[in-house]
């Protein structure tokens, strides 16, 4: 069975003059104990669709079960066995770490110590602070007692909306690492992320973008699905270096990636030395240019320009 | 039944790490009592008057002396003529101008009438009503005085008079305090009941705490109940406080029974904890929960009876109150600690607010939803 499924759900905001579609016609699954990643950049509905999935919103059309319930239908059943985790740091500011954590357990008719071995490996880095107000938390410790408060009670399926937004790079890994612990105790987690790159670290992914998946694959798969070959090229004047690229007749598209550009040719029209014969015409110095392997913000660009 | 404990003891814990929120229970009721009845007060004194005497005549200095020797009335200008008189009005320094003719003594007794001229600057009416009505007695006075100045002996065929005694019951010195500071207090428990519930509930879902509760097991039942219970104990706090501020300070000590007013005051917290609610269903942001209380809390206190009474208002106004529990917890306090009224007497205002409570508090229910 399922622990997600997601059958051409629809979400429009706004009345009739203006209407905005949040989520064009979704459909996916996700399987027991999967780390599911759905990865788009901001606007393009992942909130809408955690919001529909917790019993918080109503789709306006098709439907989704969660953990085998229905969200209209079987809402009660739902909120009391899934958890939970906004993007916005949602917990009381004015309640100590341990009196928020109890509280959370109590609501679930369960306590700290019942599933502490689930949240032991999270707690003990924010146990010091206990008696701190939530409040007074710096950010990577709040996402932490958020998480742990989503977890209290032991939820057959893990929601987290954006959890690494506005988090250090440090926190960010460690945060990742403390899913993939989670997913080992066979807990299904759908997690939202602006960022490429934490893409790779889920079993699959799905890419969304105006309310519309462009693809379900895993990681790996993604970035083989990419057409074409990609280059990376760099010189010593990157910003003119990325607009001369920009202006070449064979250039497909052309995106700045760190230190390098990636370059995609039209069906490799030209080839390298196409290339390098037009940045010397225009005295591009130290240029490099080499093959590189497309990452999934790769292919994700290529997609949304597809579409 | 545990999760409204566990509830109660969250809203409690925040209640109390909450110093705004105490000092608005514990202190604004205190400095309320103790500020509004001395400065909210209907007696109109030192109305400022204005004389133009052209008869300068013993009987127009008479006259003068007595009114301005009046409590009402203070004798700030005395003009050679009412266009200089009238100057003074313009500019706000006097309120009210007697204008004597040229001749008054002459006619009185010569004919035994005479007129005067009272102008008043109505500008603020009640000023103007009553300085205007005040001034009208005095002249009465007056002319009483001229007469019997006159009949110097006893003549055989008297003109009758009638002779009024007037006894204030309830409120034998009409002492304009007694009849406020109950009602003060009504209008505080209004606040308690009405804002800062409204605003509790709003604040949440401001700070988005309120999502995280929807997606739990509790019902919305436990956290109504969550919010409503701890803002009803706070108001009766207030409610005692207030009484205790009106016995310290004003000696003022309910005729009837405490017990009556205290079970009426927990239906009242009941019924405005229900419209406080109702607009935290609605609102989105503290701002909005802010700016909708007010404007529902003026109506319930400019139509509840505070400073005007129902009787007077014009009928569409008097439909308007059936419907305010202001109005009837005003007129019960009122009844109670001034007159000692019993549970029959304000039997109707109880089941009244009752069912008002009942209405507004099941409207909350079915409007609060935890989803959109």
């Amino acid at each position: 069975m399922n622990a997600i499924t997601v059958d051409h759900i629809v979400k429009t905001y706004g009345s009739k003059k203006q209407v905005l579609t949040a989520l064009d016609d979704i459909s996916f699954e996700v399987k027991k104990g999967e780390l599911f990643g759905i990865i788009g950049p901001d606007g393009a509905g992942k909130t809408s669709l955690f919001r529909i999935l917790t019993t918080l919103l109503l789709a306006e059309g098709g439907t989704a079960t969660v953990d085998g319930y229905d969200v209209v239908k079987d809402y009660k059943q739902i909120r009391k066995s899934v958890g939970y985790m906004p993007g916005k740091f949602s917990l009381y500011q004015d309640l100590s770490v341990e009196e928020n954590l109890e509280f959370f357990a109590t609501i679930f008719n369960t306590s700290i110590d019942q599933n502490y071995d689930l949240i032991k490996d999270i707690y003990v880095q924010i146990e010091p602070f206990k008696k701190r107000r939530a409040g007074k938390l710096s950010g990577g410790m709040k996402q932490k007692l958020a998480l742990c408060c989503a977890l209290i009670h032991k939820p057959s399926v893990l929601f987290l909306d954006e959890p690494t937004t506005g988090v250090d790079a440090v926190s960010r890994k460690e945060f990742w690492d403390m899913l993939k612990d989670l997913k080992k105790q066979g807990i299904t987690i759908l997690v939202s992320t602006p960022y490429m790159d934490e893409a790779a670290m889920c079993d699959r992914v799905a890419l969304i973008q105006s309310g519309k998946i462009m693809s379900i694959e895993t990681p790996e798969n993604i970035v083989k699905e990419f057409e074409g070959e990609l280059w990376a090229v760099r010189s010593a004047d990157m910003y003119r270096l990325l607009n001369d690229l920009k202006q070449y007749k064979y250039t497909e598209s052309c995106n700045s990636f760190g230190e390098y550009h990636h370059l995609l040719l039209t069906k490799n029209q030209g080839g390298k030395e196409g290339v390098l014969k037009y940045l010397n015409e225009l005295s591009h110095k130290n240029i490099l240019l080499e093959h590189t392997a497309p990452n999934i913000e790769d292919r994700f660009m290529q997609l949304m320009k597809n579409t | 039944m545990k999760k409204l404990l566990v509830i109660l003891e969250k809203e409690f814990r925040q209640v109390f790490r909450n110093p705004a929120i105490l000092r608005m229970v514990l202190v604004m009721p205190v400095i309320q009592l103790l500020v509004f009845p001395f400065a909210a007060n209907y007696e109109v004194k030192n109305v400022s008057l204005s004389v133009v005497d052209h008869d300068h005549s013993s009987y127009s200095q008479k006259f003068i002396n007595k009114i301005s020797g009046s409590q009402y009335f203070k004798l700030v200008d005395y003009s050679p003529s009412y266009d200089k008189a009238m100057r003074t009005i313009e500019s706000g320094e006097a309120d009210l101008i007697v204008e004597i003719p040229a001749g008054f003594e002459k006619a009185l007794v010569n004919e035994n009438k005479s007129s005067m001229l009272i102008a008043v600057n109505a500008v603020n009416g009640v000023k103007a009503n009553l300085g205007g009505a005040y001034a009208a007695s005095i002249i009465r006075d007056f002319n009483a005085e001229i007469r019997t100045d006159w009949i110097q002996f006893p003549s055989f065929n008297p003109q009758p008079t009638i002779n009024v005694t007037s006894s204030s019951w309830y409120n034998p010195t009409m002492n304009y305090k007694i009849f406020m500071v109950p009602a003060i207090l009504v209008t505080l428990l209004t606040m308690i009941g009405s804002l800062m519930a409204a605003l509790n509930i709003v604040h949440e879902k401001e700070i988005g705490t309120i999502e995280q509760i929807n997606v739990s097991p509790i019902t919305k039942v436990q956290f109504i109940l969550g919010k409503l219970i701890p803002f009803w104990i706070m108001g009766l706090v207030t409610l005692t406080l207030g009484l205790l501020v009106s016995w310290l300070f004003y000696d003022i000590v309910p005729v009837g029974s405490l017990a009556l007013i205290y079970v009426f005051g927990m239906v009242f917290l009941f019924t405005l904890l229900g419209v406080g609610l109702l607009m935290s269903t609605y609102a989105e942001t503290q701002t909005q929960a802010t700016f909708v209380s007010f404007f529902v809390m003026m109506l319930f206190m400019l139509l509840g009876g505070l400073y005007t009474p129902i009787e007077s208002m014009p009928e569409w106004a008097r439909w308007i109150t059936k419907v305010n529990p202001v109005a009837y917890f005003i007129e019960v306090m009122r009844m109670i600690v001034l007159k000692g009224s019993t549970f029959a007497d304000v039997r109707t205002d109880f089941f009244s607010v009752l069912g008002l409570g009942i209405f507004f508090n099941t409207w909350a229910v079915i409007n609060y939803r935890k989803r959109s």
